[in-house]
C-alpha cells in the first residue's frame, strides 16, 4: 500500500518534488477563489472615495483601536439586518485598505454608522462616553479635542492608497492637506475646493465645533459621518424594509 | 540498509533503518485513525458538492443544494415582515387617536418600540427618554416642535437642523460672539432669564431685571415669544418651565446667549418605514404619559 512512498522517500529529488505538490494544493485552494473576485464583487459606479480628512480619520480609528471593539460589517443575518440596516457588501470596503470589518463586537457595529447621530454627539461622546451613555463601558479618548490634527503628510497617505487601487487624482494628491483643512471649516476659503473634488455629498462642516483648529477629533467624526454612506449600492433588504 | 526484513518477535516488518542494533518497526497505521481520515475526507468531498465551493472559469460552483446566504436572509426577512403585517399595516393605516385606544396594540408598541427607542434614540435622549446634556428630555418636557402625533412622526422623519432636505430648521443666535449685545447687556438678559423659571431668583434681585426685560423683548421674544413660553413654529424652547436642555444654571444660560445654540437631530426617513416612525411617535406619547 505504501510502496511509492517508499521509493518516494529513497530519492531526494523525488520527496522534493512530492511535498511541493501536495504542499501547494493548499496554495491552489486559497488562491484559486480570487480569480473569480470580479464575479463575487458587486459593481458600485457612485461610489465615493474617502476625503483627506476622512483618510485621517480612519487612520485615527486604526490606531485607537476601533476595530477591536467595533465591528464594520453586517452580516446576514435577520437581526443583524432589523438592528444596523441592510447587510455589508464587499464593494463597500473596495477602497478600505486595510479592511476593518473586524470579528468582534464589545460596541456596536459601526457600518451604517453614518448620519445616524450628530456630529456634536459624537464629539461628546468620544470625549467622554459615560456623559451620554452612563452605562456605557467605552473608554474615553479626551486627547481627540486636544490635539491638533496632522496634515502634512496627507498627500502621502493618498499617494500609496492610490499605488493599492484608489482612484486618487494627481490634484486630490496636491490638495490633500488644504482639502483636510476645507472640510471641517465651511466658511474658509478652502472649503469649495473639497466639494469639487470629492463630489457634492461630502460634508463640510466644523465636525468638532470648532473652527479654529483641525483637531484629530474632527478627522475621526468626519470618517465616522461617512461610514455606509459612500454608496448608494446597498443589499435589497433596504428597499424591502421600507415598503 | 536492508529490506523487507521481518521482525521476529512482533511478527511486523522493519523500516530498514537502524541505529546501532535497533531496528525501526513499521508498524501499521491504527485502524481508528484510518477511520477518521476517511470519514472525514468523505464529509469533506460531500460537503463541496452540497455548498457553493469550487471556482471556475467563468462563476463558482454553487453547490446541489442551492444555499445562498443572502437569499436566505432575505427570505427570513420577508417571513418575519409578514408576521409583522398583522399590527404593522394597522399602525401604517390607523390614525394616531383609533391605536392610542387599542390595548392590544399599543402593547405592541410598547414592546416594539422599546426595543427600536433604545437601538437607535436612547444614544441622546437616555434610555428613559429623560435626556443628557445638550439633548432635550423627551420624556417630561414641553416639545419645542409640538406635543400631538403627527408632529412628533414629523420631527423623527426629517430631523433638525439636519441634513433631509426638509429639515426643521432653528438657529439661536450668538448674541455675545457676534456682537449683538455687550457683556453687561448679556448679563441683564441672562438675569431675567433666570428669574423666569425661578421666582425665588426673582424676588432675590428686582434691579437689572427691568433692563434685561426690554432686552429680552427686543432680542429674544421673537423666537421665543412674548411670554417666554416657547414657540413650536420657531421651534425655541419654553425658558418659564423646570427643564432647561443646555443646563439652566446662570453660567449655562450665559453660554448659550454668548455663542448660540443649534442642536441637531438626525433625520430618519432613511433608517425607518412610516409604519416605524408612527410607532416610535406614539411610544414616546406613551412615555410621557407614563411619566407626568
Amino acid at each position: 500500500m505504501f510502496g511509492l512512498h517508499y521509493n518516494l522517500e529513497r530519492s531526494a529529488i523525488g520527496m522534493v518534488v512530492a511535498i511541493v505538490l501536495v504542499a501547494s494544493i493548499g496554495g491552489f485552494i486559497e488562491i484559486a477563489p480570487l480569480f473569480t473576485i470580479d464575479e463575487t464583487v458587486e459593481a458600485a459606479p457612485d461610489m465615493r472615495i474617502y476625503t483627506p480628512l476622512e483618510v485621517a480619520g480612519r487612520n485615527i480609528y486604526i490606531r485607537e483601536g476601533c476595530y477591536a471593539c467595533h465591528s464594520q460589517m453586517i452580516r446576514t443575518l435577520r437581526d443583524e439586518v432589523d438592528r444596523y440596516g441592510p447587510y455589508s457588501l464587499a464593494v463597500e470596503s473596495q477602497y478600505d485598505h486595510p479592511m476593518l470589518w473586524g470579528s468582534k463586537r464589545t460596541g456596536p457595529d459601526l457600518a451604517r454608522l453614518g448620519n445616524k447621530y450628530s456630529d456634536a454627539w459624537h464629539s461628546a461622546h468620544l470625549d467622554n462616553p459615560r456623559d451620554l451613555v452612563p452605562e456605557s463601558k467605552m473608554p474615553a479618548y479626551p486627547w481627540l479635542l486636544r490635539t491638533q490634527l496632522r496634515t502634512d503628510d496627507l498627500a502621502n497617505h493618498l499617494a500609496a492608497l492610490r499605488t493599492v487601487g484608489v482612484p486618487y487624482t494627481d490634484e486630490m494628491i496636491a490638495y490633500a492637506s488644504i482639502d483636510a483643512f476645507g472640510q471641517a471649516n465651511p466658511e474658509s476659503a478652502q472649503a469649495s475646493g473639497v466639494a469639487e473634488r470629492y463630489g457634492e455629498a461630502t460634508n463640510i462642516r466644523l465636525f468638532d465645533a470648532s473652527g479654529q483648529r483641525l483637531t484629530e477629533m474632527d478627522a475621526l467624526v468626519a470618517y465616522l459621518q461617512v461610514l455606509g454612506t459612500l454608496t448608494g449600492a446597498t443589499a435589497p433588504t433596504q428597499t424591502a424594509e421600507a415598503e | 540498509m536492508e529490506l523487507n526484513e521481518r521482525d521476529k518477535f512482533t511478527g511486523h516488518m522493519t523500516t530498514g533503518h537502524e541505529w546501532n542494533g535497533i531496528k525501526e518497526l513499521n508498524s501499521p497505521v491504527p485502524r481508528v485513525v484510518w477511520l477518521f481520515l476517511g470519514v472525514f475526507a468523505t464529509f469533506g468531498i460531500i460537503w463541496t458538492l452540497l455548498m457553493p465551493s469550487w471556482p471556475g472559469v467563468s462563476g463558482y460552483f454553487r453547490g446541489l443544494l442551492g444555499v445562498d446566504h443572502r437569499v436566505a436572509v432575505e427570505q427570513t426577512i420577508s417571513e418575519a415582515a409578514a408576521e409583522k403585517a398583522a399590527w404593522l399595516d394597522r399602525i401604517a393605516s390607523e390614525d394616531f387617536d383609533a391605536i392610542g385606544a387599542d390595548g392590544e396594540l399599543m402593547a405592541v408598541v410598547r414592546d416594539t418600540g422599546k426595543a427600536l427607542f433604545a437601538d437607535n434614540c436612547a444614544a441622546c435622549h437616555s434610555a428613559g427618554g429623560t435626556g443628557n446634556a445638550g439633548y432635550p428630555s423627551i420624556a417630561a418636557a414641553p416639545m419645542m416642535w409640538g406635543e400631538d402625533p403627527e408632529t412628533i412622526a414629523e420631527t423623527i422623519r426629517v430631523g433638525i437642523n439636519s441634513t433631509h432636505p426638509e429639515t426643521r430648521y432653528a438657529q439661536m443666535l450668538a448674541f455675545g460672539r457676534d456682537g449683538m449685545l455687550g457683556r453687561a447687556e448679556i448679563d441683564a438678559v441672562v438675569a431675567y432669564v433666570e428669574t423666569l423659571s425661578d421666582p425665588a431668583i426673582a424676588e432675590a434681585q428686582p434691579e437689572p431685571v427691568a433692563t434685561g426685560e426690554r432686552l429680552f423683548a427686543d432680542n429674544c421674544a421673537g423666537c421665543h415669544g412674548v411670554d417666554a413660553k416657547g414657540m413650536v413654529e420657531t421651534g425655541a424652547p419654553d425658558l418659564t418651565d423646570p427643564f432647561w436642555t443646555y443646563g439652566g444654571d446662570r453660567r449655562s444660560i450665559r453660554t448659550s446667549v454668548y455663542g448660540g445654540r443649534q442642536g441637531v437631530m438626525p433625520s430618519w426617513e432613511a433608517r425607518f418605514s412610516p409604519a416605524e416612525i408612527k410607532l416610535l411617535a406614539l411610544y414616546v406619547l406613551d412615555l410621557r404619559e407614563g411619566r407626568q
